[in-house]
């Protein structure tokens, strides 16, 4: 009760006699005004209070609160994680897609100097970014070297390897759909026995997102439901324990909305807390899987390292445990609030 | 202020409680409602504060036939009538002081001006030195005060009780019957269901008797 004088207080500074009547003055002052002992304030001072007695609610019953918390949060954690790999996974392909090699074997009878004036020829394709030659030589020699079957290349009277052209495709064009457009281009154009765009992985990797991230979808969807139910469950319990309270309450001519009220900030409350707690559990399982991640990035020659949900992501975790709680908490109130009826 | 017509009331597995009640209480009266336990009073009651329906006939309240009033208007209209109970109806978790403020808090009142209307309202039940304690730390009759002052501080134009001294020993239910009447005094319309018939007649006000959920006398008092 103590907070209305302040408000009081406050709300006459900015019409300090002094001050010009500025746009930017008026503009302050309207909000102020309404809140000059009107209906609003009161209002607001009683949500604010409200707001705050539902969370001293809460800890009055810090075993159960926290169970119900920890629930949430699990059910919070679970689809945010594999939302957080999934997108984990995007920015790894995203990495392997600029690694995409066209190999372009071509036939037996092209020279390495015919080989050459075509790489010379193809580096003025727009469609291609590099272009590398692999004599037929080069490509014995390194896999001599490579595989250990030395002495049996050694019985070969001539090099069973076709000259080799490695093209990269040009920036921009380096979808699953351009490089196969583009390697049955360079099929039809060149002199070429094989060409071969490993692009399949790609795309099958894509794929295999893609259901992941359905999963992950469902599973949201599901667990969603799941914390609607929780706080329900948990807001049910809590109406009943303060079944005399609501039925007093109702008596005496409070509304719907008033009795409702404390039990929506307590869903608030436990959502709210579910996510952080959720986000917690996240950030921990992070940190746990950055040391492993890091070193199998580095056993393939990759940079590549776990990225967190961001500050955003973080926004999208603990906002919408706010709204479930707030939600399941709503339907709940209003559902068993309605049994409660005093004089029977 | 009040008017049955032709009311009855029938409960679930058939028990009628009332039968073809006519009644009328004005404003400004002071009623006591007699009978023995199970004759309808406090039926006739539960039918003013909406707290149940009537089976056939109309119930007006202030010349508002209350048929028309829908759930969703039932707590405005409640506002307008302090009720009393045998059992106080008080809330154990909370202070003396925010039990009487319960019927301002729910309207959206500033905090001052609840806690002047708290203190008068404590004040005039004699027990203004009890705003801090818990109810649970009164003695009977005290509660049924605090129940009185949380019935009475939003100045109710009715004020209805059922039982509200059939706990307590005569000398306290004088005394509270006295303070009913005190508001009486004041102009408010009271309603009193009570079994007490010495109490009452000592005290002299009009008498509707109910005998098996029907009208069985009304006498005007001194």
């Amino acid at each position: 009760m103590a907070r209305r004088p302040m408000a009081e207080r406050k709300s006459r500074r900015p019409a300090a006699p002094k001050r010009k009547p500025t746009k930017q003055t008026r503009r302050k002052k309207t909000p102020d005004k309404s809140n000059n002992g009107g209906p609003l304030s009161v209002h607001g001072g009683h949500h604010l209070r409200e707001l705050i007695g539902s969370l001293g609610r809460l800890s009055a019953q810090p075993v159960s609160a926290l169970m119900t918390i920890a629930v949430i949060a699990i059910a919070l954690a679970l689809p945010a994680g594999l939302q957080l790999m999934v997108a984990n996974g995007r920015a790894l392909s995203g990495q392997w897609d600029g690694a995409i090699e066209i190999a372009v074997y071509l036939k037996q009878d092209i020279t390495p100097a015919a080989a050459g004036e075509l790489a010379d020829s193809l580096r003025d394709d727009p469609g291609l970014g590099s272009v590398r030659v692999i004599p037929a030589d080069e490509a014995l020699e390194e896999f001599r070297e490579s595989s250990g079957f030395g002495a049996a290349l050694d019985a070969l009277t001539e090099n069973p390897l076709p000259n080799l052209l490695l093209l990269t495709p040009a920036e921009g064009h380096d979808s699953a759909e351009a490089v196969a457009a583009l390697s049955d281009r360079l099929r039809k154009e060149l002199p070429a026995d094989i060409v071969q765009a490993d692009t399949e992985w790609v795309a099958r990797f894509h794929a295999m997102l893609d259901v992941v991230r359905r999963v992950v979808a469902l599973a949201g969807a599901m667990l969603a439901l799941g914390v609607v139910l929780i706080v329900g469950n948990t807001i049910r319990l809590d109406i009943q324990n303060r079944r005399d309270e609501i039925e007093v309450t109702k008596l005496i001519g409070a509304t719907d909305g008033f009795i409702r009220r404390p039990f929506l900030y307590s869903g608030f409350w436990y959502g709210l807390f579910g996510g952080l707690l959720a986000l917690g559990l996240i950030m921990i399982s992070l940190l746990a899987l950055e040391e492993p991640v890091r070193r199998v990035a580095g056993l393939y020659g990759s940079g590549f390292r776990l990225t967190g949900p961001g500050l955003a992501g973080a926004g999208l975790i603990a906002g919408p445990g706010a709204a479930l709680g707030w939600l399941g908490s709503w339907l709940s109130a209003t559902r068993n609030m309605r049994r409660i009826e005093p004089g029977n | 202020m009040i008017r049955f017509e032709q009311v009855h009331k029938r409960y679930p597995g058939g028990r009628e409680a009332l039968s073809g009640v006519d009644l009328q209480v004005d404003a400004g009266e002071m009623v006591f409602l007699t009978g023995h336990s199970g004759a309808g009073k406090s039926t006739l009651l539960k039918l003013i504060g909406l707290l149940e329906r009537a089976t056939m006939g109309q119930v007006l309240i202030d010349g508002r036939n209350t048929a028309g009033i829908g759930r969703r208007q039932i707590p405005a209209f409640r506002r307008q009538i302090g009720m009393v109970f045998q059992d106080h109806k008080l809330l154990h978790d909370r202070s003396v002081f925010d039990n009487v403020a319960l019927p301002l808090i729910i309207t959206g009142m500033a905090g001052k001006e609840i806690g002047k209307r708290v203190r008068a309202s404590l004040d005039q039940v004699g027990l203004l030195k009890a705003e801090r304690v818990r109810p649970m730390t009164l003695s009977s009759g005290e509660q049924q005060r605090i129940g009185i002052a949380r019935a009475v501080v939003s100045k109710p134009p009715l004020l209805i009780a059922d039982e509200p001294t059939g706990n307590l020993d005569p000398e306290l239910s004088l005394e509270i019957m006295r303070l009913f009447a005190r508001f009486n005094e004041v102009g408010v319309t009271v309603v009193i269901a009570s079994h007490d018939l010495g109490l009452i007649e000592h005290l002299g006000h009009r008498r509707i008797a109910l005998t098996d959920g029907r009208l069985d006398g009304d006498a005007h008092g001194s």
